[in-house]
């Protein structure tokens, strides 16, 4: 009977695995790799837990499109393993290239040097991991959360430059352990630590969705009576938070300053509702950067090891005229 | 109700850490023409777990479990939200989304009951492709509805109180009607408690089965209707999430046998609000989000330690009785004699 059970319990886990590694079948059409100039890519996405996630998404399989570059493409529904086994599953594939947008900062060391020995070049796309080795990837393209975290709390430092009253401000924070969560939240901390009048009373994940993001904000507004300002580590959950706030009887954007990270459309239109009060934007159109820098290191040509994507800020006014292009 | 007893006594506890963190954790207002207050947010977005796990007691208490009910929870929001974003009526919609569910989950019970599979890898089989159905049905984006018909199923207020909990309340009277002033409900324990005994005496095992799975998969499919309603879209991805395992935790928590055979409904409400509270106390506590996962196995762990009978005997015998051995030893010739 025991044995029975295992059995069953091993078959149940193998169809896990397999549903892992088979949970990418979006463009499994592709042509074996080995050609010439035509050039395969094995891209990880985290999941797709948001607008902008979604918006990035397509930008890397368009302008994989675009510049004819055959994509395998995975969805790690914010599993690191699955992320594991997908990069797995691709250097058995013998792709040319590996990129991904890691879920989490730590533990990659192991399937990384497997890239590395495969001598399959890795980008990293959008977040970074905390490897000490960094030859084991070529570069990293993406954002400078850290930027993102400053920019939201230089606002907030000019938007309170003439009180002296204390500030009372609560976080929602980004999946744990994510190098945007981590970063936007050192960021934002380094430039109003200077002022003591500045005090985050509450800081919880919101795992960068609307729901959490909803249900801790209606916690906060409970255990904290008298909060000023809403810091957001995407649109995502401050929207959800706006839901929270109108339901608790204040006005958002007025009552409580909201500030998120983004830029979304949905955001967006918030921003110029007068919802939120400021967003600093997080550009996901990196598509074509990457396939620019896929090209190069397949080529063996040199590229920088680090490359920012460019981004801007938007307040309420500036979204009004941003809004109608905004493509996603 | 004794078995009752402890579930109510960790949830009282939980209930004093909140009062003592946040002194006015009990008080009920009246804001924007509706209840608030943080009982009313734990009833609130404890209600789709409750849901799930009450149709997760009747699938456990035939023997089997089902590990699908997330994923039928992301189904039915998503296709709920396409309908309405195509300019479907909101009713229209929902019949959808619950024929659907009710559609999947009878495809679990004949896998179960018909097919013969082991109820752990048939429902397997739903829970890691229905997440892919969801996002096909939502192209793999987050799909957002301005409706606010559809608004009201989780998210708004009926005679100032939430509808999610009206809803619930509902759906748990109808099930402690069927089963427990019907005969349903011994019928399902008799299949739990050995199905080929219960065919034999006479009961349509197979059909009770099917029926189980078919509930828990409309329990879900409603869940899944709240949680997408609460925040007006539908995330295939990432709605209802791992909510099968705190559907299953709160069912165990309530006191129902995982080996089948009998149930409690009572006990799973008081799961499910448990797991609710914890969640909401680490919120209102401020537990650093980094350590939130360990707190909250640390808590789950002290639950069933204390709801365990020879854990408590082992624990209270130590601490409660002085350690004179001649009592121990009468007892134990009583027990050979």
């Amino acid at each position: 009977m025991l044995n029975r059970i295992s059995t069953l319990v091993l078959a149940g886990l193998t169809a896990l695995a397999m549903a892992g590694c088979g949970s990418g079948s979006g463009t499994d059409s592709a042509a074996t790799s080995g050609g010439d100039d035509s050039i395969t890519m094995g891209f990880s996405q985290v999941g797709a837990e948001s607008g902008w996630r979604t918006a990035n998404t397509k930008s890397v399989q368009e302008a994989a499109k675009e510049a004819g570059i055959t994509l395998k493409f995975s969805d790690a529904q914010q599993k690191q393993e699955n992320q594991i086994k997908a990069i797995r599953s691709y250097i058995q594939q013998k792709v040319d290239v590996i990129a991904f947008s890691p879920v989490v900062e730590s533990g990659w060391e192991p399937v990384l040097k497997e890239a590395q020995n495969a001598k399959i070049p890795v980008i990293l796309t959008d977040r970074a991991v905390d490897s000490k080795d960094t030859t084991l990837y070529k570069t990293f393209l993406g954002s400078d959360f850290v930027e993102e975290g400053r920019k939201a709390g230089q606002w907030l430092v000019e938007e309170y430059k003439s009180s002296t009253d204390p500030v009372n401000i609560v976080e929602l924070q980004g999946t744990t352990g994510s190098a945007p969560a981590n970063d936007r939240k050192a960021g934002f901390q380094e430039v109003i630590g200077g002022e003591a009048k500045f005090k985050i009373i509450a800081s919880q994940t919101g795992d960068f969705t609307r729901a959490k993001g909803k249900e801790v904000m209606e916690a906060f507004l409970k255990s904290n009576p008298d909060i000023d300002v809403l810091y957001a580590h995407n649109d995502d959950m401050g929207l959800g938070a706006i839901e929270a706030i109108e339901g608790a009887g204040k006005v958002p954007g007025k009552d409580i300053k909201i500030i998120t990270v983004d830029a979304v459309k949905d955001g967006m239109q918030a921003l110029a509702d007068g919802k939120i009060n400021f967003i600093v934007e997080c550009s996901p159109l990196l598509g074509p950067q990457l396939m620019d820098l896929a090209k190069k290191v397949v080529k063996n040509e040199s590229i920088p090891a680090r490359v920012v994507t460019e981004e801007t800020t938007f307040t309420q006014e500036q979204a009004k005229t941003a809004l109608p292009d905004r493509k996603y | 109700m004794r078995r009752l007893l402890w579930p109510l006594v960790v949830l009282a506890l939980l209930l004093v850490v909140n009062v003592i963190f946040t002194p006015t954790f009990f008080s009920i207002q009246m804001r924007e023409g509706h209840l608030y207050g943080s009982l009313i947010d734990i009833l609130r977005f404890g209600a789709p777990l409750i849901l799930v796990s009450l149709g997760m007691t009747l699938v456990i208490a035939t023997g089997g479990i089902d590990l699908s009910v997330g994923s039928v929870v992301a189904i039915s929001g998503a296709l709920a939200c396409l309908q309405i974003s195509q300019d479907a009526g909101v009713l229209t919609a929902v019949v959808l989304a619950l024929g659907l569910s009710v559609l999947l989950g009878a495809w679990n019970g004949f896998l179960v009951a018909a097919v013969g599979i082991q109820p752990i890898i048939a429902t397997l089989i739903l829970m890691v492709a229905g997440r892919g159905l969801a996002q096909l049905i939502t192209d793999g984006q987050i799909i957002t509805v301005n409706d606010p018909a559809y608004k009201l199923i989780g998210g708004g207020y009926w005679l100032t109180v939430p509808f999610g909990i009206l809803l619930v309340l509902a759906v748990l009277a109808v099930t402690v009607f069927l089963t427990r002033r019907l005969a349903l409900g011994m019928l399902i324990e008799s299949v739990g408690g050995n199905a080929e005994a219960s065919r034999l005496a006479g009961i349509r095992s197979r059909g009770i089965v099917i029926m189980v799975y078919a509930f828990a998969a409309l329990c879900a499919g409603i869940a899944g209707l709240m949680i997408s309603s609460n925040v007006s879209s539908a995330d295939g991805n990432n709605a209802g999430l791992w909510i099968e395992l705190d559907a299953i935790l709160a069912v165990v928590i309530g006191g129902t046998s995982l080996a089948g055979g009998r149930f409690s409904l009572g006990g799973t409400v008081l799961g499910a609000l448990i797991i609710q509270t914890l969640t909401t106390t680490i919120y209102s506590v401020g537990v650093p989000p980094e350590t939130t996962l360990l707190f909250k196995a640390l808590v789950v762990t002290a639950v069933c330690l204390i709801q365990s009978p020879a854990f408590r005997d082992k624990v209270f015998r130590r601490r409660g009785r002085p350690p004179t051995p001649r009592p121990a030893a009468e007892e134990k010739v009583r027990v050979t004699a």
